[in-house]
């Protein structure tokens, strides 16, 4: 479960975190069920980002209460937001790969930082490099790799610890049709499962496609829910 | 949810040699062991320059503390008072007074002995009148009225002197403990510099790392997870310095050592052979060294990594 009150994010020093002009988010208030799906859409610069951000944990709210997953994250102490971050899988629009770390390592990061045996790591990975078509490409190094062949293995990533919450960043932005269609198949087949999704985009064909409630960002605002 | 058992788990679980922060090409700096090195080789002389001041004060400060000299003119002419020689007479006296653990006549071979260098010749040779010199042992504890017992002593012998040893040992034991002090603080700042060598160098790596640093972070390593890559790195390096800086030190300290050997002697005359007395726990103190570097690596690394990510939410 996720619900955001009255939530304001500025990216300041925190000396004028308070004032209104270094808001780049300002009263966010929207709650998401256990298990729902939910575009975030809005023009470039309108904050997405910035709101997945403080999903993801990348930032803290500068006001207002957020309640990620159950946890209110605007009172947690730093060691609490350790093992709840590994209960959220992110897609970056850039991706985060690690350069010098192989595709299997990279996919692999999530269930070592969690502890998991090194035996269970490997069916796992490779699995999920087959089922997103990289299974040739285990050995490669992310530089060596397409947009599109390293968007798969950040969502591979993202998803390999099967986490209760999946955000998405733009993820079709590098992706052909076929393969951005495949994407919102694997999204939609993780969202039956019980994941919570929120999926950020400008592409409003996909929104066509896959209908689904919507959070409007508008200049740092929440101008619709629904 | 910040289950701490958890911790030590994943650290353990992870595959060996598995460097997922790239810290074997970011966090390689060359010239870091040698800097420990260097630090290591002035802190094994500096070890070792402080034990000998520490063994000199502490055999002056016995020797000062610990004995008198009493001087009997004429010691075989009869005592003034009670029987036997003045000098009989006066071992009595000193043997039955309080404080006094031992007295002894130093032979007309000693006597000799210690003379000779000053006179060239025995003094029986210069036809010299040479007074019974009698070397008295302090009970440890006990305090020793120089002025009363001066008077008892002149009393069967009239002229006897009394003289505390020499002040001279005193001020060499003040000087010697003046050393040792600047020694230690020598040691505290070489290994200050140490720690501030392997927290700029680990300050390079986090910096040269951010971004892995940010992702890392963001999937779910904690602080402790990630400080300790880096720690184990340091540990590495360091104890590399560490190593090298005391071997390179070796041969020096057995140098000086030696050439140390006949002031300690002095210090102690007869009691050891000093050479080995003093050179024996000087190496082996400074095995301390290299665990001390990779210590001091470790828990700089620690720290530094700890408060970096302080910035990270
Ligand atoms: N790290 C940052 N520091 C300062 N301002 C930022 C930072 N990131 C984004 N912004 C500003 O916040 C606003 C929202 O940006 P962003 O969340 O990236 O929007 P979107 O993802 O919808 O394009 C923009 O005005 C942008 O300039
Ligand atoms: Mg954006």
């Amino acid at each position: 479960m996720i619900r955001f009150h009255e939530v304001g994010l500025s990216y300041g020093d925190g000396a004028d975190g308070g004032g209104e002009t270094g808001l780049v988010l300002r009263n966010i208030s929207f709650a998401v069920p256990s298990g729902g799906f939910r575009w975030l859409l809005g023009p470039s610069g309108a904050g997405k980002t910035s709101l997945l951000r403080l999903l993801y944990l990348a930032a803290r709210p500068s006001r207002g209460e957020a309640v990620i997953l159950g946890h209110p994250v605007h009172a947690a102490g730093r060691r609490d937001l350790v093992e709840l971050r590994r209960r959220i899988g992110v897609v970056f629009q850039d991706f985060r790969l690690l350069a010098h770390l192989s595709v299997f390592d990279n996919v692999a990061l999530p269930l070592r930082l969690a502890g998991r045996p090194e035996g269970q790591i490997r069916a796992d990975v490779a699995e999920m490099l087959r089922w997103v078509g990289l299974a040739g490409r285990m050995a490669a190094l992310p530089p060596t790799l397409s947009g599109g062949e390293q968007q798969r293995v950040a969502i591979a990533r993202a998803v390999i610890n099967r986490p209760d919450l999946i955000l998405a960043d733009e993820p079709t932005g590098n992706l052909d049709e076929a393969q951005a269609e495949r994407l919102m198949q694997l999204l939609a087949e993780l969202n039956r499962l019980g994941t919570s999704i929120i999926v950020a985009t400008h592409q409003t064909a996909l929104l066509a496609r896959h209908p689904a409630p919507a959070l409007r960002l508008d200049r740092g605002r929440l101008v619709g829910d629904g | 949810m910040a289950r701490d058992g958890v911790r030590p788990r994943e650290v353990r679980l992870r595959p060996a040699g598995f460097d997922e922060l790239g810290l074997k090409r970011a966090f390689a700096p060359r010239l870091l062991p040698l800097l420990v090195a260097a630090m290591a080789f002035l802190a094994a002389l500096t070890l070792v320059g402080m034990l000998a001041a520490a063994g000199l004060a502490r055999h002056w400060r016995e020797g000062a503390g610990a004995s008198l000299t009493v001087q009997v003119p004429m010691p075989d002419a009869p005592a003034a008072t009670g029987a036997g020689s003045r000098a009989e007479a006066v071992l009595t006296l000193l043997r039955a007074a309080p404080g006094i653990a031992a007295a002894r006549r130093l032979s007309g071979a000693e006597l000799d002995a210690l003379l000779r260098p000053w006179l060239g010749a025995t003094p029986g040779a210069l036809g010299l009148a040479v007074p019974a010199v009698i070397t008295v042992q302090r009970a440890a504890a006990a305090p020793l009225d120089e002025a009363a017992l001066t008077a008892r002593l002149a009393a069967p012998a009239p002229g006897t002197l009394v003289e505390a040893a020499a002040p001279w040992l005193a001020r060499l034991a003040a000087l010697a403990r003046s050393l040792e002090a600047l020694a230690a603080l020598a040691l505290v700042i070489v290994g200050a510099i140490a720690a501030l060598v392997i927290a700029i160098a680990t300050r390079a790596g986090l910096a040269a790392r951010r971004e892995a640093l940010e992702i890392v972070h963001g999937l779910g390593a904690s602080d402790g997870y990630i400080a300790a890559r880096f720690a184990a790195r340091a540990l590495f390096l360091a104890a590399i310095g560490g190593v090298s800086g005391t071997l390179a030190a070796l041969p020096v300290v057995v140098l000086l050592t030696r050439l140390a050997a006949p002031f300690t002697a002095l210090a102690a005359p007869g009691r050891l052979s000093p050479a080995d007395a003093v050179a024996l726990p000087a190496t082996l103190w400074l095995a301390v060294l290299p665990p001390a570097a990779a210590a001091i690596g470790w828990l700089t690394a620690e720290i530094t990594v700890r408060r970096w990510l302080r910035r990270l939410p």
